[in-house]
Formats: C-alpha cells, structure tokens, sequence
C-alpha cells in the first residue's frame, strides 16, 4: 500500500506523486487545554521526513512552542488535575482504553505519519502503530488495579488502622523521545496520565508530526482538555522552563537522550529548586540513551510519578 | 488547675558510660581520624561537655566508602538473605537488651524527656531492626521484581531530633536489602551512633558493613558527594535536600530525601474536643517540637476555636519543662543554642508580625538550651510561623469555617510531609484524607510511627518512602523493577 492511499492526508505526498488532485494539507499546531493554537511567538520550523537518500523530504511546518507555550501548558495541566485525579480509576481506564479504539480507527493514518517521520516502510509503521495502540489497551487496564497491587494495609503494632495508597505527584512534564515518535511518546505519557497526572509533553524535536496527530487523537477521545498537553518546538529551548518551573511536580528526561544542546544533569539540577521527582533518561553514567520502546514495559514509569499517602486512624468500642 | 508537685525522680546514668573522646567507627573497628579535628558533643541540658567526637576528613569518608565497598563486595552483597537476616535480628536483641543504657544516653545527649527516649525511639529502633530482619530473605514478595538487587554502597546523612530511632530508619532497610553503609549522625548527637556500632560489634556483624563517621556538614557533604557511594539517604532540612539533590544530578546516584514539614493539625467542630487537645499536645510538643512532621500549625473550626485554646492552655498548665533525666519530665531542652536562637528568632518574628504570643510561665534552669510551650493565635495565613518550620515547642492557631478553607489552607505550603483530622464523622475523615497533600495523615490521633507504616512527603517534604514494604524500594536497583 502506498502511503497516499491511506485515509488522512500524508505529510510531503505532492499532488504529482499520485493523482490528480490537489490533496489538503494540514496545520500542524500545539495542543493545549484541549485546543489547537498556534504558538503564541508565531514561530514555526520546517519538519523533514528521517532515512530515505539525498535532500530531506519536507513533511509541513511544525508550531514552535516558546517559553510561555510552555507556562501555558502548565496552567492548563494544573488546571486540570483536580478533575482528572479525582476520577475514579474505572473511569481512567475507560478513557484511556477510548484513546485506544480511536486510534484504531485511524490507523491507516498514523502509520502515514509515523513511516513519514521516521523513515520507515509502511508495513513497518503499521507494526509500530499497533504496538503504540496496545500500549493504550495495557495502561488503560492499570488504572484501577495500581493501588491494590502498590498500595498496602500495614500492620502496626497498636490498635490502629494504617492504610498506604498511592496518589498521582500531579503537573508531570515529559520530555518525549527524539526517535520513536509515536510509540515512544504513548510509552511515556500512558503511564504518567494513567494514575491521575496531567502532562505537559515536548514532542520530538524532529519527528513532532506524530504527536500531533496523537493530540487530535486525544481531542477527539473522552481525554478531557488540559490532562495531556503537547508542545512542538525545540527541546533545548522549552526544557529548561519547564525543568525549573514551580508549578511541576517531576519531569520525566526520556527524551533527552539525542536532543541537540541539552543536558539531563542541568534540567535535573534546575528541578531540584522544588525538589521535583525526576525521572532520567536510560543509560550509564552521564549518556542517555533511548530504549527499545517494543519491550513489554514494567510498572516503573508508573512508579516514577506517584506518592505514597499513609493514613491512620485508632480502632475503639 | 494547681499543678500537681512532683518530688524529683531522676533516672540514674550509672548505666551509662561515655569515653572522653570517640574515634571513627570504620571496617569493623574505631580508628583514629586522618587529618580531622575534634569537637564536643554537649548535654543540652546542663551544657556540660560529654565526650570529644571526631570531626571527619574528607580521607576519612573516603576510607569508609571503601570499607563498605570492600564488605559490600566480599561478603555483604553475596550473602545470603536468611543470614543477613540473623545479624539483624541480633542487632535488634542487643539493642532491646541494651535498651536502658541507649535511653539515657540519647537523652543526655539530645536533651529529650527519658520518657521519649525510653518509650519511643529506643524501641521503635529496636522494632525497625526486628522488623526487616524478616525481609532479607523474602525481598523476592515485596513486588519490587522477581530478584531483587542491592544497589550498593549507601550514604546516609541523619538529625539530630531522633538520633537512634532515625539511625534504624536509615540502616535497617539498606542492610536487610544486602547494602553496605557509612552513616554519618548528626553533630550534636554522635553517641548513640557510636555506641551502636558496639552493638555491631557484638553482633558480630562483618567488619565494613556499617560504618560510621561523625562530623558536621562539610563531613555529610564529603560523603554524599563521593563518587564511591550509589545511594544517598538523607534526613534533615528542605535547604539541604536541595542541595543534595542538585549535587547528584546528571550522575546515577540515586536519592530518598526526608525533609522538612509544616503539618496541619485540623479540629472540626463536632471533634472529640478533649481528645483532641491531647493530640495537638502530643503533636506538637513531643519532643520539644523538634519533629519534621510535627502539628505545628492548628487549624481550629470557628464555632470551637475559643473553647479548644482555653482547654489547651489549661492542659499545658500541666506540662513540666525541666531535667530530661527526670521520669516526670514532659518537655526537655532545647537541642542546641543554634536551634534555640531560631525557635526565638521566630517565635519574636511572629509577634512583630502580628500574632498574640502565649508561653507557658514556668522556671526555666539556668543553665542549658531552653523555651518554654508556646501558641500563637491570630496567626495571618501569610506569617513567617505560619510558613516556615520553626522546629521548636512553638504552636500557630488558625481558624476556618468549612471543610474547603481548611483543605485550602492545609495544603498552602510548599512541604506536605503530616497533617492531622479531628472529627467524630467517618466520611469527613476520608473526604479531607483525599484532599490532603501530605505523605501521612493522622486522623483521630498524631505523630504515631511504626516500622510497617511507610513515612514520607509530598512536594518540597521530600521524596521516597521509609518503612513498610515502600521503604524498600529506595535500597533495590531499578534494573528489574517490577
């Protein structure tokens, strides 16, 4: 199948590649509170699809988010977590298994984007597409099974009732990974959003296309506007704001590994002003690397973003 | 209410014996320090001079890091669980057998009530050894993934206001999880450290297991900072968590920080008002308020706030400050002049700033850190004693009307360590249990700690968990996290 027959329009397909109509293209913007704007710097920069042999295909222009896209973010982030964390976990998991049935249905779309971005054969894609939609369909399950599995009811040596559960850390931002672009970012923003966070995601630097089709995705989910917020743009620009911002609670780096001109130590240390959870990047010693997102994932990413309330009270006649 | 007098029962320290001077505690033996100082360690009560303690190098911790390496590697970190178990469980004997001995010299030197340190922080450390000696060889269930791994040499940097108890916090967990560590005990309050590592000693516990080296912050600094040590534990201010946490960025050193606290303690009109006073005494009076999740701002519903603080003053009426020593003795010193300078430089900010200041008329002796129990009332939202952690006998009152105000107001700090909820109305306990963004909520009761009960903050209280099933996954690696 070649990419012009899926259903959506395919960055960069030319009305000369195929047939004879003139395809519409779309605007690729930011996505915050659940609506669509362009940045407020009015920036934007070229996107280019990845592999392929000589002059980088151009995809579309991609929104650049500035600083106060980013601070923006957060306020509908934090704006939305009260809602969020307070739904119950059966109505998470539903919304996230939403998330899952819609992307099905546009499948043929996302694997357009995703062999676009990352320079792969479209039956490739289509594999990665899947595994990003199962991710879906393994964190929606999480939701209402994480505080019986992390939670616990400890026996204290009294007459008391000691109970520990766990609660979402709230505004989580995240770095998402430079390379996998679709399945990448639903591995680090499934996890985060499953338990109760609101997230402030920057796309991959080059491979942000994806993303947003993620976010029209999520628009048209039961997700509600402000929980998942995703910003395209430079990473190296927006990090450091939101690595030092008061107002987020932890910062997951995954996406710093292979991101031009920033450091995961110096985004750490700048969180460490309100002592935010960090998350780093796999690898060993000062490198990160990004890690093989096909692997069934572990509870980690989970972890990595929730607290643990402890709550006593006395037993008596 | 006339207080009641109460002839002196001092216990006696006969059962105690201080060396003039301590070395280090490094590779199963105390040695002399390599090109540190000393200073002493004083009875905050009489200031008397208790021992010479050593003011560790940078060489020295460098030598301790590489004598829990060297244990960690030959036989620690290879050892079987059930075995690392049995020395914990020794441990904890020895500490229960010794229990009288430990009391009193925690008390002389931190200057805290005998009755703290005798009922509380010696067994409860005595407890925490018990407690994860069951766990060395069954951390394979704590869901923390099939086979869990020790992540190596731990640092552990601990206070002064539970210096046994926090000790046990710190090293039960990392031994019963096949760590190594250097611990470094505060500097006002080394000797039960070191006369744990007797304990050690007589537990047979393999030289280089636990070290100990004592100094002051540039000694905890040496040691967080080594490149030698994979894992920091860390009890103390907010300040220096920051710092700790800055200082380990962008390495793989993985950190559990427990800082400070500024706990909510809400009474709602319908609370059982006279249980109620004593959970705001114990609250924030217990050990002289020197208690990182102490109650020590008072959130009171409008319609009972003039009747609770007329039954609190009444109760502290009650309260006996004086010798530590003393079986009767309910508030004990002060444990430094430096802390002592801030509870007053506070407690004199809070006044300029406004609030109605009432202390407690009682002799104080003449000699020794002391400050007498202390409220607030007419406290503004915005005080510094309302915001900042004064550490010290020193209680805030503030009022609300509903449910919503006292959540708002609970939650307006930037820690979120404690709170506490009095209300005979179970729904309201859950409601306000949810709303609380604080890591341990005592509701009907306060400041209860037990070694199954995970312990920990929110926000810029910190992060990790210490006790229970939680406490252990700071001492595993993440590599098969579960």
């Amino acid at each position: 199948m070649s990419p012009t027959a899926t259903r959506g329009p395919t960055p960069g397909t030319s009305a000369s590649q195929a047939n004879s109509r003139v395809d519409v293209r779309k605007t690729y913007k930011l996505y915050i509170g659940g609506a669509f704007p362009r940045s407020e710097s009015g920036r934007s920069y070229a996107v280019h699809g990845a592999g392929g042999r000589g002059t980088p295909r151009f995809l579309a222009n991609a929104a650049q988010g500035s600083r106060k896209d980013a601070r923006d973010a957060v306020v509908a982030a934090r704006g939305a977590v009260t809602g969020w964390a307070g739904a119950t976990a059966y109505n998470r998991g539903q919304v996230l298994y939403r998330v899952a049935e819609v992307m099905e249905g546009r499948a043929d779309q996302f694997a357009g984007e995703v062999a676009a971005a990352e320079g792969l054969t479209t039956a490739r894609a289509r594999v990665v597409v899947s595994a990003a939609i199962d991710r879906w369909v393994w964190y929606a399950g999480w939701t209402d099974k994480v505080a019986q599995v992390l939670g616990a009811v400890n026996p204290v040596a009294g007459p008391f009732f000691d109970i520990s559960a766990p609660e979402p850390t709230g505004v989580v931002a995240v770095l998402a990974p430079q390379a996998s672009s679709l399945l990448g970012l639903v591995s680090v923003v499934a996890p985060a959003i499953a338990t109760g966070n609101t997230v402030v995601v920057v796309a991959s630097e080059l491979r942000p296309l994806p993303a947003v089709a993620l976010a029209e995705a999520l628009a048209t989910s039961d997700v509600p506007g402000g929980v998942v917020n995703i910003l395209t743009g430079v990473t190296a620009e927006m990090a450091p704001w939101l690595a030092s911002h008061r107002d987020v609670n932890a910062i997951d780096l995954a996406g710093a590994a292979n991101a031009t001109g920033v450091s995961w130590g110096d985004l750490e240390a700048a969180g460490a002003e309100n002592l935010k959870r960090v998350l780093r990047p796999a690898g060993t010693g000062t490198v990160a690397v990004e890690p093989d997102w096909t692997l069934t994932p572990d509870l980690s990413r989970i972890r990595a973003f929730l607290e643990t309330k402890t709550v006593w009270h006395p037993k008596g006649r | 209410m006339a207080k009641l007098e109460y002839a002196p029962a001092p216990e006696s320290r006969a059962v105690v014996e201080i060396r003039s001077s301590y070395g280090l505690f490094i590779g199963g033996e105390f040695v002399d320090s390599q090109g540190g100082g000393a200073f002493p360690s004083i009875n905050p009560a009489t200031e008397e001079v208790l021992a010479d303690v050593t003011d560790a190098s940078a060489a020295d911790v460098d030598r301790a890091v590489r004598a829990a390496r060297a244990a960690y590697r030959g036989v620690w970190g290879r050892m079987a669980g059930a075995d690392r178990g049995k020395y914990l469980f020794r441990i904890a004997r020895i500490l229960q057998e010794r229990a009288r001995e430990f009391a009193v010299l925690e008390t002389l030197d931190n200057g805290k009530p005998i009755k703290e340190s005798r009922d509380v922080d010696i067994p409860l450390a005595a407890a925490h050894f018990f407690y994860h000696a069951g766990w060395a060889d069954k951390l394979a269930y704590a869901g923390l993934g099939v086979a869990p791994q020790p992540v190596g040499v731990v640092g552990q940097v601990i206070p002064w206001n539970f210096p046994l108890l926090m000790l046990s916090w710190k090293i039960a967990p990392a031994l019963a999880c096949g760590n190594t560590v250097v611990l470094k005990p505060a500097e006002t309050t080394s000797l039960t450290a070191l006369l744990f590592a007797e304990v050690c000693q007589q537990a047979d516990l393999p030289p280089g297991v636990v070290n100990i080296v004592t100094g002051a912050g540039a000694t905890g600094q040496a040691l967080v900072e080594h490149p030698g040590v994979d894992k920091v534990a860390f009890t103390g201010s907010t300040e220096v968590g920051k710092a700790i946490a800055r200082s380990i960025a962008g390495t793989r050193k993985r950190a559990t920080l427990e800082l400070g606290g500024k706990a909510a303690n809400i009474v709602f009109d319908d609370a059982a008002i006279d249980e109620a006073v004593t959970g705001i005494v114990n609250g924030i009076f217990f050990n002289q308020g020197h208690v990182c999740c102490a109650g020590s701002r008072l959130l009171v519903q409008e319609p009972v706030a003039d009747e609770l603080i007329r039954k609190l003053k009444r109760r502290l009426a009650t309260i006996r400050v004086g010798d530590p020593l003393d079986k009767n003795t309910d508030l004990g010193a002060i444990n430094s002049a430096v802390q002592l300078a801030r509870v007053r430089e506070l407690s004199d900010i809070g006044e300029a700033e406004g609030a109605q200041r009432w202390s407690l008329p009682c002799d104080l002796p003449p000699q020794g850190f002391w400050f007498p129990p202390t409220i607030f009332t007419d406290v503004a939202q915005s005080s510094r004693i309302a915001q900042e952690e004064v550490f010290g006998p020193v209680l805030s009152v503030l009022t609300f009307r509903t449910p919503q105000e006292a959540v708002a107001k609970a939650n307006n700090t930037p820690y979120g360590l404690s709170a506490g909820i009095w209300t005979e109305k179970g729904s309201r306990i859950l409601w306000m249990a949810d709303q609380l963004r604080a890591g341990v909520v005592w509701a009907n009761t306060f400041n209860k700690f037990d070694p199954t009960s995970p312990f920990g903050g929110y926000k810029q209280s910190g992060y990790g968990r210490e006790g229970g099933r939680h406490g252990l996954e700071a001492y595993v690696t993440a590599g098969d996290l579960g």
